[in-house]
């Protein structure tokens, strides 16, 4: 039982740290537009591929050690500009013009990219590559190949697994959240980040350049979504066309459970969430997750809409 | 705001003619007595190497009208951003299954589904609604996303009582009149069975709209408006923003309902759940955002044109396509593998070109071109 719960609480960090990096995109978007940007879990899904497509590309199968080590940090770098460079390409293209529209226009919009990155997905999945399985069936998922050594770190006798992935994915993920604390609280970029969320027209009265400062929060918050794809990527080991749309989902509801446009929150809410999601994995059955995850989705803003460190923010009338 | 845009939405006096002419009721009384024309219409079609069936097709797109109407009394009228219509769907489907299969002992039959059908669905809706309904929009629209993906998991999974996967089924037919069967003859029951499904989802649908163009009228109507334009300021006034919220919900759920039991008596089967679904939903959206918030006759037009897109016209597309290609097994030959594009891109171009929709409500047309600085 013990061995159980152990291991049931390693899987847990690990998807949690997943869900608490793209919930950081969400929650950064929310905290400054106040607007659910509903593509964000596809960014995530197209790095993925993205990273997929270089690693069939410069065939990191083959290589080991220490230049495996360069080239998989090389993804991660490549994927998270990737990531980056979607997302600020969005908000350029779609969301930008419709900054002094009334909300639902760019909710809307947000579906409608969502369904548009989807596609490029299904499409993207149909290269033919030997990745992609030859891409004759571009929505079938398409396994990423097993990079890093499965190796128990707890010796082969053990009941509990302890992977050298594992250690990577929780320790890469702690750095990048360190590094976006200290972006946000100890840099001028930062302070001007969090003085947007809280009064956009304050912001600017003071000289802050707010656009600038939202092109920023997506080029961060896409960032984190191409670095959380390649870790996803490199820890399931599957990548599919639709897999933007149910962690997309996931991660949104880490963020409203952490108390949305609160970056600790966003964290706390991931990690909690990955958290329940193995425990009702293992104790309850994997065909019930989206219930049991959505069902707290539903309690917690029916009691708590705030969400856990968010505080009560009354609606900007 | 100006007098002219006090003036209640579509008043019939400032109506270009060839919108009266061409008004909603009057389009749907057409298709009453148009249906004898339709075997003509599919002959031509066949002589083109198309089997096109316009009556079946109709159904689909009247049950899919009834479902936008639905969405629009929650989201066009008062505001409401729901994000999970096809839970409601999913239903009234459900509950016509449970109401009419053999396995279970209720046997209501058809009409016994189609009153009961909407009454469930609707009180489901009181239910998610009256918690929920005090959240500001976008949770709103969150937990509605959250609600209906938790109802499409336990309907797969609660297989001894939904059947899973497989769908309750045999749902009763539509109950066919013995003069009917004997007009249609032949002794081709599917025949006389579709026939009354025609004039049975396009009667409702007509009711339906004739309903909701008198509740516009009424006090409860202007209060969703009121609502939707300024919940502060209806506050003010002295309405109860909860109950008309609730009330809003409630209906649009309950119409919902009535189309789910529409579509599962169509389909004989209340399918997989799957079909209720996130993407249900936001097709549906999409129909009533293409056609114009608040508007019947836009939310109608915006089923007829994407419903009508997917089944009549995505079909004649794969064709063209793979005539185009040449190579028919690829899957990207197939016009389904780039429908999303399609409805991806429209949303976003309606939202920056035109966010009233085709054939807006005034009023709302107004509301979406005034910007921020001016509210």
């Amino acid at each position: 039982m013990f061995e159980t719960v152990a291991q049931q609480l390693i899987i847990g960090l690990t998807n949690g740290m997943v869900f608490a990096l793209v919930a950081l995109g969400y929650t950064m978007v929310y905290g400054i537009l106040e607007f659910i940007n509903f593509a964000h879990g596809d960014v995530f899904m197209l790095s993925a591929f993205f990273a997929l497509t270089l690693v069939g590309v410069i065939d990191v199968g083959q290589f080991h050690g220490p230049m495996l080590a360069v080239l998989l940090c090389g993804i991660v770098i490549a994927s998270a500009g990737f990531g980056a460079v979607v997302n600020l390409s969005i908000d350029r293209l779609v969301y930008r013009p419709l900054r002094k529209s009334p909300k639902l226009a760019p909710l809307v919009s947000a579906i409608g990219v969502s369904f548009l990155l989807q596609n490029i997905g299904l499409i993207w999945g149909a290269l033919p590559l030997a990745v992609f399985g030859g891409g004759g069936q571009p929505a079938a998922p398409k396994s990423f190949p097993q990079l890093l050594p499965s190796d128990n770190l707890l010796g082969a006798g053990s009941g509990l697994t302890l992977q050298i992935k594992d250690v990577l994915v929780i320790g890469a993920s702690l750095a990048v959240m360190t590094a976006l604390y200290l972006l946000v609280t100890r840099t001028k970029l930062g302070k001007a980040m969090r003085a947007t969320a809280q009064d956009p027209q304050a912001a600017r009265l003071m000289g802050i350049d707010t656009d600038q400062v939202v092109a920023a929060t997506f080029l961060v918050g896409g960032g984190l979504a191409g670095f959380a794809a390649v870790i996803y990527a490199l820890y399931i080991n599957t990548v599919y066309y639709q897999m933007g749309y149910q962690n997309g989902l996931y991660a949104f509801t880490a963020a409203v459970v952490g108390g949305i446009g609160n970056i600790p929150g966003a964290v706390l809410g991931g990690l909690l969430l990955g958290l329940v999601r193995a425990f009702s994995d293992q104790f309850i059955g994997a065909q019930w997750q989206p219930a049991v995850l959505f069902g707290i989705l539903i309690v917690i803003l029916v009691f708590r809409p705030a969400g856990l460190l968010g505080s009560t923010a009354r609606e900007k009338v | 705001m100006s007098a002219q845009a006090l003036t209640s939405p579509e008043s019939p006096a400032r109506s270009p003619a060839w919108r009266r002419l061409f008004s909603t009721e009057r389009v749907l009384l057409a298709m009453v007595l148009l249906y004898p024309l339709f075997p003509v219409v599919d002959l031509i079609a066949e002589a083109g190497g198309f089997s096109l069936r316009l009556d079946q097709r109709l159904v689909t797109i009247f049950i899919y009208g009834l479902l936008v109407v639905a969405l629009n009394v929650q989201v066009g009228y008062a505001g409401l951003l729901q994000l999970g219509i096809a839970a409601f769907f999913g239903i009234g489907a459900m509950a016509t299954g449970v109401m009419t299969v053999e396995k279970y002992p209720f046997h209501f039959g058809f009409w016994g589904a189609l009153l009961g059908a909407p009454l469930l669905a609707g009180l489901a809706g009181v239910l998610i609604g009256a918690p929920t309904l005090r959240l500001r929009g976008d949770y709103l629209a969150i937990v509605t996303i959250g609600f209906g993906e938790v109802l499409r998991t336990v309907l797969i999974n609660l297989e001894n009582i939904t059947d899973g996967p497989r769908g309750l089924n045999p749902v009763a037919e539509a109950w066919v009149p013995m003069a009917v069967r004997e007009l249609v003859g032949g002794g081709d029951a599917s025949e006389a069975t579709l026939l009354v499904m025609y004039y049975t989802t396009l009667l409702l649908l007509l009711s339906a709209v004739v309903l909701l163009r008198v509740v516009e009228k009424t006090r409860l109507g202007r209060a969703f408006v009121a609502l939707r334009e300024d919940e502060l300021a209806a506050a003010c006034m002295g309405l109860d923003p909860g109950r008309v919220k609730l009330a809003a919900f409630a209906g649009g759920a309950a119409l919902a309902g009535l189309a789910g039991s529409l579509y599962a008596t169509n389909l004989t089967t209340t399918a997989d759940p799957t079909n209720y679904d996130f993407n249900n939903s936001i097709m549906v959206l999409a129909c009533l955002i293409l056609g114009g918030l608040g508007s019947l006759r836009g939310a109608l037009l915006g089923a007829a044109i994407l419903i009508g897109f997917d089944n009549v016209l995505s079909p004649l597309l794969d064709r063209g396509l793979q005539v185009l290609v040449g190579d028919a097994t690829h899957p990207l030959a197939r016009f389904s593998s780039w429908r999303w594009f399609v409805f991806g891109s429209a949303l976003i171009a309606m939202m920056r070109l035109r966010p009233e929709g085709l054939f807006p409500a005034r009023r709302v047309a107004e509301e979406l071109h005034t910007t921020a600085e001016d509210a």
